[in-house]
């Protein structure tokens, strides 16, 4: 039992601190990556692989460094920290993993290799219109030749993409993925644009597009789907856990430098309580997100699925109250787009709505609420 | 960072567990699971089954009975405790004044007051508050003026939970008027069947007679029984609060009462999915709030504590009052008899009060509008 890094962990944090808080300490640098195509910062993706960091989720065998969940927490953690828009999160953790978790060796040497050394960019292209946060394909489909017909939307990252991994429909029934690539890729009508925090989304329509299976042909994958959007869930709430630190930081930071009324707002009462219970929200959500990360270590698939559902319901419920309650206190300044408050904001509303919000969790929760009595944290844990 | 306990942790974890769930008497462990209120009998039958297998002040002092654990090792005796509805030890005994003499006492305060308020032989009450000295501690005004070898104490102390049953008293009294208020307060250890003192009931909300008025009338207290120096209370009160904040997140007790909800209303939740989204909602706050206290507990090893430890009394208190509205709301109009009644029923009939009666949870060992304060300026610096 121990909630805390170990040297080789705190190493790396503060490397991934030096390398992208750097790159990020101004806030006007975020804005002008985001600003253009392809949304975040090319040079600075070559770092973060050479740093290894693409490359930690996945084996060595498969040209990365086999790190585990909570080293990929802190790099997430780390970019939440300081809002940096590179897709670690949809081409590493969620497209990536899913070829991890999926693909043939060969696929993954090939493929994780290449994400690893930052001269490929994976993205996952699975959110259809009209359906919300499945693990499963509903109108994109795959004939028995593997060839893809139907619209994917949201695709993060989708237009930068040089292989996007895509779920459809299995003749047979069933969700498989596949793999778009090269010649292919180039004759499907990629409609890229800006999503509301500053990263990049697309609208993909596949028409008889020539596409490879993922792993074994015809294999409905939906439970490694799951999975893996679980565990992205969870990486995902490390982000917002990095985001709403850095909320409080600079909302507590605010409360003593702003007058108003010839004195600092940190006289008023009113407002030293509101800032209290966000120090709540995020210490109770540092809690929850260290502790699903453990379970991604130590637990099966319905363990962690159990503990992406946890941990995102609180991050959702945190990261509206934090969110919200960081523009409050800073008033109208938070409104604008040069100061980042505002902007953080947004980025935990977009993780919110990424692959599941509260009421999607509860739901979840509630349909196991009767296989038990008590919840106890540490029977998720592997025998030390 | 790993899940797992150790191998030694784990073990004494299981225990834990068996002695609470096989060893320690039924009868008490089904009162508390139905929500029945414990004699005074009872009460100290149980501390003196938990002393007698020393789990009575495993934070003691080793000399005076404590164990030498780790702060996880106490955590998971705290819980397993109330997992298996155990009484947790008298806090005025365990948590309040025994550490403050074994800390501050002389050899012979030791001697005379340890073993007897570790086994419960002697029943403290607390006498700090006074009606202007709630929150504002050092307002209190009881006084002590020194006449020969003994202190003459007059004045009004208030809140005095089960003060009714008390033996002895530690009471903060002003023995300086002159100098700023911290400066001249001293703690008196009193024996409450001492000439002048008098208790006096305060009916509560919910019907129950838990807290009392005590009155001091020119009442003589022995030198001796001056604990630390002279004005030097204030060092005692603030050092006995901070212990008072440890394991005040009642979070066993409270996943019990949950999960008890659950299986008594099991129909009812059925029906009812706005019900049920309340019951995920808190089993997940519940463990949010469970997991801040293992990692408070797992993180300090003597040294400063864990700032998160703040959010522990404050968010506790929150859920354990949120858990008995939703016992209530469950029940709906099986609650509306209070008290004694059909068996299926007792559970709901007592509901109400004990949802009156936990509004306190939010006032006591310092309102949560004092934790959000603590949080804001110690932790936040604002």
């Amino acid at each position: 039992m121990d909630f805390t890094y170990d040297d080789e962990q705190t190493a790396l944090r503060d490397a991934v601190r030096g390398l992208v808080g750097k790159a990020y300490a101004d806030y006007e640098q975020r804005r002008r990556a985001t600003k253009e195509d392809p949304g975040f910062d090319e040079k600075l993706w070559t770092q973060m692989a050479e740093m290894g960091l693409l490359g930690l989720p996945f084996s060595e065998d498969d040209g990365g460094v086999g790190a585990g969940p909570v080293e990929i927490g802190i790099v997430c953690r780390e970019l939440g920290r300081v809002l940096a828009p590179e897709p670690y999160l949809s081409s590493v953790v969620l497209a990536g993993g899913l070829v991890s978790a999926v693909g043939t060796p060969e696929q993954r040497q090939e493929l994780l290799g290449a994400l690893s050394g930052g001269e490929s960019v994976l993205a996952f292209a699975h959110d259809e219109p009209g359906h919300r946060w499945s693990a499963e394909a509903h109108d994109v489909t795959a004939d028995a030749s593997g060839a893809l017909t139907g619209t994917k939307d949201g695709v993060l990252h989708g237009a930068r993409a040089d292989v996007l991994v895509v779920s459809a429909v299995l003749p047979d029934g069933g969700t498989g993925l596949f793999l778009v690539t090269g010649d292919a890729l180039a004759s499907v009508e990629r409609s890229g644009y800006p999503t509301f925090d500053g990263g990049r989304a697309a609208r993909i329509t596949f028409d008889a597009t020539a596409a490879t299976p993922l792993g074994a042909a015809a294999a409905d994958v939906t439970t490694s789907i799951a999975t893996v959007q679980d565990i992205t869930r969870i990486m995902a709430a490390n982000e917002a856990l990095g985001a709403m630190q850095t909320q409080l930081r600079a909302t507590t930071e605010y409360l003593k430098s702003r007058k108003q009324f010839g004195v600092t707002l940190n006289t008023f009462q009113a407002l030293t309580f509101r800032a209290a219970d966000m120090y709540t929200s995020v210490e109770l959500t540092h809690s929850m997100v260290d502790w699903a990360t453990m379970v991604v270590a130590a637990g099966d698939p319905a363990q962690v699925a159990d503990a992406a559902a946890r941990a995102g319901l609180q991050v959702s419920r945190a990261g509206r109250h934090v969110g919200q309650e960081a523009i409050q206190l800073h008033g109208g300044i938070a409104m604008t787009a040069e100061y980042n408050v505002g902007t953080f904001t947004a980025h935990l509303t977009a993780l919110d709505h990424l692959l599941g919000d509260a009421g999607h969790h509860l739901r979840a929760l509630d349909a196991r609420l009767g296989d038990h009595g008590v919840i106890d944290p540490l029977d998720r844990a592997a025998t030390a | 960072m790993q899940l797992a306990l150790t191998e030694d942790d784990q073990a004494f974890r299981e225990e834990m567990r068996t002695f609470f769930t096989t060893t320690f008497p039924e009868e008490i462990r089904r009162t508390v699971e139905e929500g029945r209120e414990l004699t005074r009998e009872q009460i100290v039958e149980s501390q003196q089954a938990l002393n007698a297998a020393g789990l009575a002040v495993p934070h003691w002092p080793e000399e005076w009975g404590g164990r030498g654990w780790s702060e996880l090792k106490r955590h998971i005796w705290h819980e397993e405790m109330q997992a298996a509805s155990v009484p947790v030890p008298l806090a005025f005994n365990a948590s309040m004044i025994g550490p403050v003499i074994a800390q501050f006492g002389t050899q012979e305060q030791k001697e005379k007051f340890l073993p007897k308020t570790a086994n419960l032989d002697i029943w403290w009450s607390q006498g700090f508050s006074e009606p202007d000295a709630g929150s504002d501690l050092a307002g209190l005004r009881t006084t002590a003026v020194l006449d020969g070898d003994d202190w003459v104490v007059n004045g009004q102390k208030t809140w005095t939970t089960l003060g009714q049953y008390g033996d002895w008293i530690f009471t903060l009294v002003r023995t300086d008027p002159e100098v700023k208020k911290q400066a001249g307060i001293s703690m008196l250890l009193i024996d409450m069947t001492s000439p002048g003192v008098e208790v006096r009931p305060i009916e509560l909300i919910d019907g129950g007679h838990e807290v009392n008025e005590v009155w001091f009338t020119d009442v003589r207290v022995p030198g001796e029984n001056l604990v630390g120096e002279v004005n030097s209370g204030w060092t005692q009160a603030k050092f006995l609060l901070g212990n008072e904040r440890v394991g005040v997140a009642p979070v066993g007790a409270t996943k019990r009462v949950l999960a008890r909800a659950k299986e008594l209303g099991a129909s009812i939740l059925a029906d009812d999915p706005l019900l049920r989204a309340r019951v995920v909602e808190l089993e997940n706050e519940l463990l949010a709030l469970e997991l801040t206290a293992l990692r408070v507990a797992a993180h300090s090893a003597g040294a400063e504590p864990h700032p998160a430890s703040s959010v522990l009394k404050l968010k506790g208190t929150e859920l354990q009052q949120a858990v008995s509205e939703l016992v209530v709301d469950l029940g709906g109009p099986a609650t509306l008899a209070s008290g004694e009644g059909d068996a299926t029923l007792e559970w709901y009939r007592r509901s109400t009060p004990t949802y009156l009666n936990l509004r306190k949870a939010s006032i006591y060992g310092g309102s949560n509008e004092i934790q959000r304060q603590i949080i804001s300026r110690n932790i936040l610096g604002l």
